[in-house]
């Protein structure tokens, strides 16, 4: 088993640019063999379709108090022809808020991801191309940033910036730097101390030749994994937040903030609860799926 | 009766989705109190597999063993599994290659040799620890008092070794099987480790089966020898008639292949071409067919059998001649 | 053993340092800057030069910074905006209550999370073992406040065999000596009061603690399965010792190692899903609180919270640590 790892570490390595297409190749091949991976992708297919067609979709205007008239105090009427999921607790269709919210979502998350993903790439290859003393500084400064669980540090940042979508996708970001910093670093120096760098470096190839062309792609499927799963995480934190009250103050539809709505209702329409809870964890569950088979379809250890 | 009798064992691995694999194949031989068996052969030739099919430890899914296993009168194979661990460790022990390993990272040495202890002799506190001490002193470690109260990482190879030994000879069995005990170590303290088994062998009656690739420890150590080949027996014979007489072309082979202080300068080593495998081109055929110089058409048709010859038994179809076995196998090697 | 003790503590100091900073510039960022936030709407400027006075908000920065550390290290915190009672007496109120909900959620989490993870393992490819797997990698997946509302509305709303909120009946006349109900009803010998408590508990802690099982199960299924296939496991095997030495002494001392890494990783994953949990509960604790205060932009408690919580988490993990250098003794030595 050792044997055959190193054989491949080597031989994706070595082959510097022409290899990647292989090695990317064969794990796309697998991954169309992995049945988690077909319902992660046809979620996540689900969950961008719905989001860019939401205005097509719906049925009404998300904002617009259709049956406000008819709400009174614990009483919130149900489904009825055209609103066949019913209203809210301010006489607005639950359907076209659902299909609306998804894009709030969708824009959180990968507004979140990439901009935590960027950001902790720069950070933790400094880090890793560098290492000595900018490597030190930087990692007591992710350690730092760990030392304070990620919903709290976005709530801080939410607070400062005051409450939006926004600052909501800031706050995320940040949380998802120090992740990214550390998993780019770790695996970086992981590849300095590999037998193939040794190699090449011993028939004299520049530093930035060997970071570039080498270390930074072998780098990379962890990152990919990392950064499918964080869109999951992000797209539930943004959820969290909003349902903390610190999302959109307009009344766009969003998903947490929807489900706080719900909240007093549970014993009356309990069901205005769950939809924006299932809508959240479709979506969720669809990046978790794919990035699990990602992370397996990748692992040389899977490979058979 | 022999101590331990081994009738045509055999163990096949199987998984799924893969051809099945013969790691063991007919495989006999017996051992007496008393007496020391070397088993040789490269690795995949099925000599660990056959001490850990008698020792039953090979896993309960995916491997088939078959024949017989007959210790002190009692069948091994078929053991209900509570009685074999009854047997384990304390009439039947075994050590293994890597004694780093093979240690429990996160448990004292100590603990690690009191617990045979407790579970076999029924000895507790402050005498099991006693008697641990005199262990680890009876197989060489100084201080052994401040030994067992460290961790396997904080000892070194041979005295990891000699602690795996203490553990195995805890109970005094009646057959200790070591599994290549010293490969894993320094020259100068392979040396060290045989000298202790075959004092300990000496001292107690143990019978031992010495399984190693190491012509040189067989020579030091063993009454008898079992050449393997790719799951069978291909010469078994004293040691003395092996070295001396060595018949199969393996193992002339084998004895050619090491550099010897007595031969001639300039005289070349024979390396034996190829590697084993266990994938053949003919469904039935001596399996050291494709890597033979001196291989017959009948070779690649028909299995040879293990023919018993007086001193010897051997598995082949156009055996070394003496005077050629002469020239490889000469006396004196380091007896 | 003393001195990796020592390091670690000694590791801590630039942590905390480090927190104190980014706390003080939390402070001085907030909208209004210093003074308007903790006096929030009562702000008058007659009220902000006081304060700027009693807080010396007008001096140089790092003036400033030493008194806030000061005031740190005497637990003072100000007092809250909205009700003007001191942060330190909220924290005493309302944290009990979250570190019941923790205890209770890693319980489950512990309990449940290390039998099903080594009896998958050694069941490998069974159905027990692949429910496992699904079950684990969808339960990481389900929000806490959804897996709350779930609960909630089954067991307290429609079946009402549990509290759907609050930690204590409010027509329990209970002695309160901690603020930790469980513990005050077993000292007061109230068992009647321990008991509602505990049942306050229930959904809560189910609620909070299922990501954490779902990860511990598949670290510990993991482990095991590396551990199972060690030599020493084989040598143990060797010597002939009962299962139950093998799997206790052998198997899990070595496969605890990652699983209590994880473990301590889950705990800040823990107090962030505590704020959701305590939301959606109605459960009177530091997440409470902290959603309180966002609400009513009492930025004093605020702060307070955040400071205790980030220090919390600092010293848990400390403790996993230390819990990690007793459990591998190679650690230690490094």
């Amino acid at each position: 088993m050792t044997t055959a790892t190193q054989v491949d570490a080597a031989g994706g390595v070595f082959s510097g640019d022409e290899s990647g297409g292989g090695r990317w190749s064969e794990a796309f091949r697998r991954l169309r063999r992995n049945p988690v991976a077909i319902l992660g992708a046809v979620l996540v297919l689900l969950f961008v379709l719905v989001a860019i067609f939401a205005p097509w979709l719906a049925p009404h205007d998300p904002q617009e108090q259709l049956l406000l008239g008819e709400v009174r105090p614990g009483f919130v009427p149900g489904p009825r022809e055209g609103f066949p999921l019913g209203v809210d607790s301010l006489g607005r269709d639950e359907l076209s808020r659902l299909l609306y919210g998804s894009r709030q979502s969708l824009l959180v998350g990968i507004v979140s991801t990439l901009l935590g993903l960027s950001l902790g790439l720069l950070l933790g290859g400094l880090a890793g191309a560098f290492g000595g003393r900018v490597d030190n500084v930087l990692m007591r400064v992710t350690d730092l940033m760990l030392s304070i669980p990620g919903l709290l540090t976005a709530i801080t940042i939410t607070v400062i910036l005051g409450p939006s979508l926004t600052s909501v996708m800031i706050a995320i970001a940040i949380v998802n730097v120090p992740i990214f910093a550390r998993l780019l670093r770790g695996s970086m120096l992981a590849q300095r101390d590999a037998d193939y760098v040794l190699a090449a470096r011993s028939i004299g190839l520049r530093r930035r030749t060997i970071v570039l062309s080498h270390i930074v792609p072998n780098s990379l499927g962890p990152v990919i994994v990392q950064a499918t799963l964080t869109l999951a995480t992000s797209i539930i934190d943004a959820a969290a937040l909003s349902f903390l009250g610190l999302g959109n103050q307009d009344g766009t539809p969003e998903w947490g903030q929807m489900l706080a709505e719900a909240q007093d209702l549970l014993g009356t329409r309990a069901a205005l609860a769950f939809y924006p809870c299932i809508a959240i964890v479709i979506a969720a569950l669809g990046f978790t799926l794919l990035g699990e088979a990602l992370r397996e379809a990748l692992d040389p250890k899977f490979r058979r | 009766m022999s101590l331990l009798e081994v009738e045509d064992l055999s163990v096949v691995f199987s998984r799924r989705g893969r051809r099945d694999v013969r790691a063991v194949d007919g495989v006999s031989f017996s051992v007496d109190a008393g007496q020391t068996l070397g088993v040789v052969g490269e690795s995949g030739s099925g000599k660990s597999v056959t001490s850990l099919a008698i020792m039953g430890l090979l896993p309960r899914r995916g491997a088939a063993v078959g024949g017989e296993v007959t210790f002190g009168g009692r069948k091994l194979l078929g053991m209900r599994r509570d009685e074999l661990r009854d047997l384990r460790g304390k009439e039947l022990a075994m050590i293994f290659q890597d004694p780093l390993s093979a240690l429990n990272p996160v448990v004292p040495i100590g603990r690690q040799v009191t617990e045979v202890l407790t579970r076999h002799r029924g000895m507790t506190g402050t005498d099991a620890r006693r008697e641990a001490a005199r262990l680890l002193d009876l197989v060489g470690i100084p201080d052994p008092d401040r030994r067992l109260r460290e961790y396997p990482h904080q000892l070194s190879g041979g005295m990891r070794q000699r602690a795996l030994i203490a553990m195995a000879v805890a109970c005094q069995p009646k057959l200790l099987i070591a599994d290549e005990p010293t490969t894993a170590l320094d020259v100068t303290i392979q040396a060290q480790i045989l000298e202790l088994l075959k004092e300990l062998v000496r001292q107690e009656g143990t019978a031992l089966v010495l399984i190693t690739h190491d012509l040189g420890v067989v020579a030091g150590l063993c009454d008898r020898v079992n050449v393997m080949y790719s799951g069978r027996i291909v010469e078994a014979a004293d040691r003395r008639t092996l070295f001396v007489d060595p018949r199969h072309p393996y193992t002339t082979g084998l004895l050619g292949s090491i550099p010897r202080l007595d031969s001639a300068e300039g005289a070349p080593l024979l390396p034996i071409p190829g590697s084993p495998t266990d994938t053949l081109p003919w469904s039935s055929a001596c399996a050291f067919a494709p890597r033979c110089a001196r291989s017959l058409e009948v070779c690649t048709t028909v299995t040879p059998d293990l023919e018993p010859d007086g001193r010897r038994a051997l598995r082949c179809h156009n055996p070394v001649p003496a005077e050629e076995a002469a020239a490889v196998g000469a006396e004196g090697r380091r007896e | 053993m003393l001195r990796f003790v020592v390091r670690r503590l000694l590791q801590l100091i630039p942590i905390l340092f480090g927190l104190s900073i980014l706390l003080f510039a939390w402070l001085r960022l907030l909208p209004g800057g210093p003074a308007a936030a903790l006096l929030g709407e009562r702000a008058t400027p007659e009220r902000v030069a006081a304060i700027n006075r009693t807080y010396g908000l007008d001096q140089p920065l790092f003036v400033q910074y030493w008194r806030y550390l000061q005031r740190v290290a005497q637990f003072d915190f100000g007092d809250s905006t909205q009700t003007g009672r001191p942060v330190t007496q909220v924290i005493i109120d309302q944290f009990p209550g979250t570190i019941e909900l923790t205890i209770a959620a890693l319980i489950f989490a512990v309990g449940v999370g290390i039998p099903l993870g080594y009896f998958a393992a050694r069941r490998q490819g069974t159905i027990l073992d692949n429910l496992a797997v699904v079950g684990s990698l969808v339960g990481v997946t389900i929000p806490v406040f959804f897996l709350a509302f779930l609960l909630k509305y089954f067991f307290a709303v429609e079946l009402g065999w549990l509290p759907p909120s609050g930690r204590q009946d409010v027509r329990i006349d209970a002695t309160h000596i901690t603020n930790f109900f469980v513990l005050d009803g077993l000292l007061t010998r109230e068992f009647d009061a321990a008991f509602d408590a505990v049942k306050h508990l229930i959904l809560p802690g189910i609620a909070l603690g299922t990501i954490p099982l779902a990860i511990i199960v598949r670290i510990t299924r993991a482990a095991v399965l590396d551990v199972v296939n060690e030599d020493y496991v084989r040598t143990a095997e060797a010597k002939g010792l009962t299962t139950s030495v093998i799997r206790r002494r052998h198997v899990l001392r070595n496969a605890m190692l990652p699983v209590v890494t994880t473990i301590g990783l889950q705990l800040g994953l823990l107090l962030s899903g505590a704020i959701l949990t305590e939301r959606v509960f109605a459960f009177p604790g530091i997440g409470s609180e902290i959603v309180s205060a966002i609400t009513n932009k009492d930025y004093a408690i605020l702060q307070g919270v955040i400071l205790l919580v980030a220090v919390l988490y600092v010293l848990i993990n400390l403790v996993v640590d230390l819990l990690y250098g007793v459990l591998d003794p190679r650690v230690r030595v490094r």
